[in-house]
């Protein structure tokens, strides 16, 4: 039996995208990097209990009964794969079980979610330093929290994060926050958008007071940070208002926003536009999510950050459209069907110009102006070594990249793509957009050689339904 | 320098060269050391495609018979690229190693240095299993021997490229990047290039487009069934030190092997991926990349356990015989070095100085003759075009 559809990721996005179309008869293949379905934010949803529901919240849970459904249809998952290529005939290129395979379908739904950004600071790179993100990780999978630890940046999951520990009982040592003051005033004109989840606001406040209430240290109006320690973090340097103070901690974690992880839209050659609101690359995407390449569909935060819900909406929105594409259900059929979809999206969506406004990470927390801040973790390339080699005169990524290796190594750019490029930007007096991004290349996950030495090409036997 | 309109952009040169690879590069460069003025327009920007892409071998083993009098001349540069070039280009000497897995493979290499012999050339000799073993203690029991040549190495390409090119700027070289070539026409006795940045004029014009050469000889009255294609390269994660003192090729089963000494290793074996030379794209083929990669396991049973970081492909120009084109046009005042079909890197700063010969009027010290553009003439195109 041939595949319709394959999705590529089992958080919101494909989970709601692989229900959808099977619904209406399709044959999916849903391929996930994780050992058990829910993306990031309901990662390991499967196993969490009233602990869980107490510490991580009712969010949280509501994607207890979305793997459960994706669990109960007749979709081929596959858990622990590791999709590397996807290219403009639609092949998909992916390992699992030590064994790398090509599959192709008519129709791919990418549903790679979000990937948080970097936060290149002096001392980033020390042990001790993580991202909220995979703090967060930790609380869902294994339920480890580090006592005392700093909480840095801005944005509503590093506020999530803290108030998921301090339910969990965890004291913080302090919440400093980088939000710029001047952001506020320029938010103001959004709040009406924002208005349809206000709910969404008042949960910030709330997280705010209780936090405060809790008696943990909040520094505002902060303009820049410095890891401190040689060996391993042994706490933050803030400087809030024009002085500098210490604050002692083995644990510091770092957040500044999500955005669409595009490596593999990158990858598979889509085209993408520069999203000035909120700094980042999105795949070009048309009202059914279709792509600049025929019957590939991009889903969730991958296409731009909407958040759970709106990703949820929107991979029943591709889903729909790539079933049409199909002819497995008639456009009138396809309309309607995504009407609620529909209404849900506009609403999540209506609270993001508010919230990247309010959120927009500072200039200086994006481009470091530390010379020794490592910008490229892989290579071990600082800000001083990046600079030099845009003075010779190589001034784009590309050429960047092959002169001095930046983003050469395992993460493949993840880390620095986005601050080699505004800082190539910033210093050839460019718009970020003009500058562009690394030309991605499979696989866009390092990839045991034994394995494409000995690759598969999937015979239709070999996927059962 | 003459303004032919008024855009300050458009100027006048001795010669133009089209393409601002490693070839137009070389080419400009041994130009302007003769005090002829050039400038060098390129369509993206220098060591864009296959100059900067590729994998970076400096070799004269295993080479076409009549193409060795060129590795030998381009050779005697590379041995001092640094007072060339003003950079050392990442060179690294060691030596190349192309290893034989059967004893059909071993007679092959003995009858090629022989060959090589009787031609005067003896930098190519046959080591035994023992001499491969001491060099290469990784290497797989099954390997017998290989041919050999001490003194080859590898380079990096996109820095050596971008040497050649600030080298040639600093000497006075006018490169224009971002520049491509709309139009060329000849009037009176120059050439007229145009481009959108304006009208470039000059008596001599060097077609150094790489795989875009095909189509600009064409323009210029020069048939070569030159075909695009893209050759692709793997590179690994670091690995411990096992091959970083020489590169490995296979005498039967193409492969281009070379562990640089921060442990990744770069793989190739000639297998080609999809090249769109008009949207400058290339499409990798993973099936036919797990065949060179398959090689390598079999040459170095540790890489089974290595990891792919990247793949990529540069856009090549390939001729039926595989061989350059290096030659002067049927117009008047046309060079032509295209077509390297994916080995001319290490030719590059040698072919640069008979190019220069070419568009100065001057007799090469080597023979061209097997680089000749009319020997395309007597090919059916449309069986070459397949």
């Amino acid at each position: 039996m041939s595949i319709d559809i394959i999705i590529i990721g089992a958080g919101p996005a494909g989970m709601s995208a692989a229900i959808t179309a099977t619904e209406s008869g399709a044959k999916v293949l849903l391929l996930d990097d994780q050992p058990t379905p829910g993306g990031q934010i309901y990662r390991a949803i499967e196993a969490a209990g009233d602990k869980q529901a107490t510490i991580l919240g009712p969010e949280y849970m509501a994607g207890k009964p979305l793997a459960q459904n994706m669990r109960s249809t007749n979709i081929e998952y596959v858990a622990d794969a590791s999709v590397w290529q996807v290219t403009d005939e639609r092949e998909v290129g992916y390992s699992s079980n030590g064994q790398a395979r090509l599959v192709t379908a008519p129709a791919i739904i990418l549903a790679t979610g979000a990937m948080e950004r970097p936060f290149p600071i002096k001392g980033w790179t020390l042990p001790g330093v993580m991202m909220a993100g995979a703090a967060q990780t930790m609380l869902k999978t294994s339920g480890l929290a580090a006592e005392g630890a700093i909480f840095a940046g801005c944005g509503p999951l590093l506020y999530l994060v803290a108030h998921q520990y301090l339910q969990a009982g965890v004291k913080i040592a302090a919440i400093v926050d980088t939000t710029a003051k001047a952001n506020r005033l320029k938010a103001l004109p959004h709040i009406p958008g924002a208005l349809r989840r206000w709910d969404l606001l008042s949960k910030g406040q709330k997280w705010q007071s209780e936090i405060r209430k809790s008696g943990t240290r909040i520094i505002n109006n902060v303009r820049a940070l410095k890891v401190l320690g040689d060996t391993k973090a042994e706490g933050l340097s803030v400087n809030a208002g024009g002085t500098w103070q210490n604050i002692p901690s083995d644990h510091i974690f770092l957040h500044q926003g999500v955005v669409p992880n595009v490596n593999l839209s990158f990858a598979a050659s889509l085209d993408h536009d520069w999203d000035e609101q909120q700094l980042c690359w999105r795949p070009k995407t048309d009202q059914w999510c279709g792509t600049s390449i025929d019957g590939v569909y991009v889903a969730g935060d991958g296409g731009g950050i909407g958040g759970g819900l709106a990703a949820r909406a929107s991979g029943e929105i591709a889903a729909l459209g790539s079933l049409a594409k199909l002819g497995l259900i008639d456009t009138a059929a396809r309309d309607s069907k995504a009407k609620t979809a529909r209404t849900t999206l506009r609403r999540e969506l209506s609270i993001r110009p508010f919230l990247d406004t309010w959120f927009r990470p500072s200039d200086d927390f994006r481009v470091p102006t530390d010379d020794d801040a490592i910008i490229c973790r892989c290579e071990e390339l600082s800000l001083k070594d990046i600079r030099d080699t845009i003075e010779i005169g190589l001034v784009g990524p590309n050429q960047l990249k092959s002169f001095c290796r930046a983003g050469m190594g395992p993460c493949q750019g993840r880390f620095c793509g986005l601050t080699v490029q505004e800082l190539i930007a910033k210093q050839t007096n460019r718009p970020a957009a003009d500058v562009g991004y690394y030309r991605l290349r499979p696989p866009i996950k390092p990839l045991r050689l034994e394995e494409l030495a000995n690759l598969q090409i999937e015979e239709d036997e070999n996927i059962k339904f | 320098m003459k303004i032919l309109n008024s855009d300050p952009a458009s100027k006048t040169a001795d010669v133009i060269v089209i393409g601002g690879g490693i070839h137009g590069c070389s080419a400009a460069l041994h130009l302007i050391k003769r005090g002829v003025s050039v400038t060098v327009l390129e369509k993206d920007y220098v060591g864009c495609h296959a100059s900067g892409v590729n994998a970076g071998g400096v070799r004269r083993l295993g080479r076409e018979y009549v193409e060795v009098p060129l590795a030998q001349a381009s050779y005697e540069y590379w041995r001092d690229i640094k007072s060339l070039v003003d950079d050392d280009c990442g060179y690294r000497v060691s030596r190349y190693l192309k290893v034989a897995r059967s004893d059909e493979d071993m007679a092959k290499a003995r009858q090629r240095v022989n060959d090589l012999n009787a031609r005067g050339f003896t930098h190519e000799d046959v080591v035994d299993q023992e001499t491969l073993r001491a060099y290469l203690p990784a290497i797989a029991p099954h390997c017998v021997g290989a041919l050999h040549v001490d003194g080859d190495g590898s380079a990096l390409p996109f820095q050596t490229t971008q040497a050649f090119k600030r080298r040639g700027e600093k000497l006075g070289v006018n490169f224009r990047e971002e520049t491509p070539v709309i139009d060329i026409k000849r009037h009176a006795s120059n050439w007229h290039v145009e481009t959108h940045k304006g009208t470039f004029e000059a008596l001599t014009v060097i077609n150094a487009a790489g795989a875009w050469g095909g189509v600009l000889a064409a323009k210029l009255g020069d048939d070569v069934p030159l075909q695009a294609h893209a050759p692709m390269l793997a590179i690994t994660a670091r690995m411990p030190a096992f091959a970083t003192n020489a590169v490995i090729g296979a005498l039967s089963g193409a492969l281009s092997f070379k562990q640089f000494e921060n442990g990744t290793v770069l793989i190739g074996g000639g297998v080609r991926g999809r090249a769109l030379p008009d949207s400058n794209r290339t499409v990798l083929d993973m099936k036919g990349m797990s065949q060179f990669l398959s090689t390598a396991c079999d040459v170095f049973p540790i890489m089974k356990r290595a990891n792919i970081m990247r793949t990529w492909a540069g856009i090549e120009g390939y001729t039926p015989d595989n061989l350059p084109v290096i030659s002067s046009g049927r117009a008047e005042g046309i060079v032509h070095a295209f077509g390297f079909s994916a080995h001319g890197f290490q030719l590059a700063p040698g072919v640069g100085e008979f190019v220069a010969d070419l568009a100065t009027g001057v007799a090469p010290r080597l023979s061209l003759d097997a680089f000749n553009v009319s020997r395309f003439q007597q090919i059916d195109r449309a069986s070459s075009y397949i």
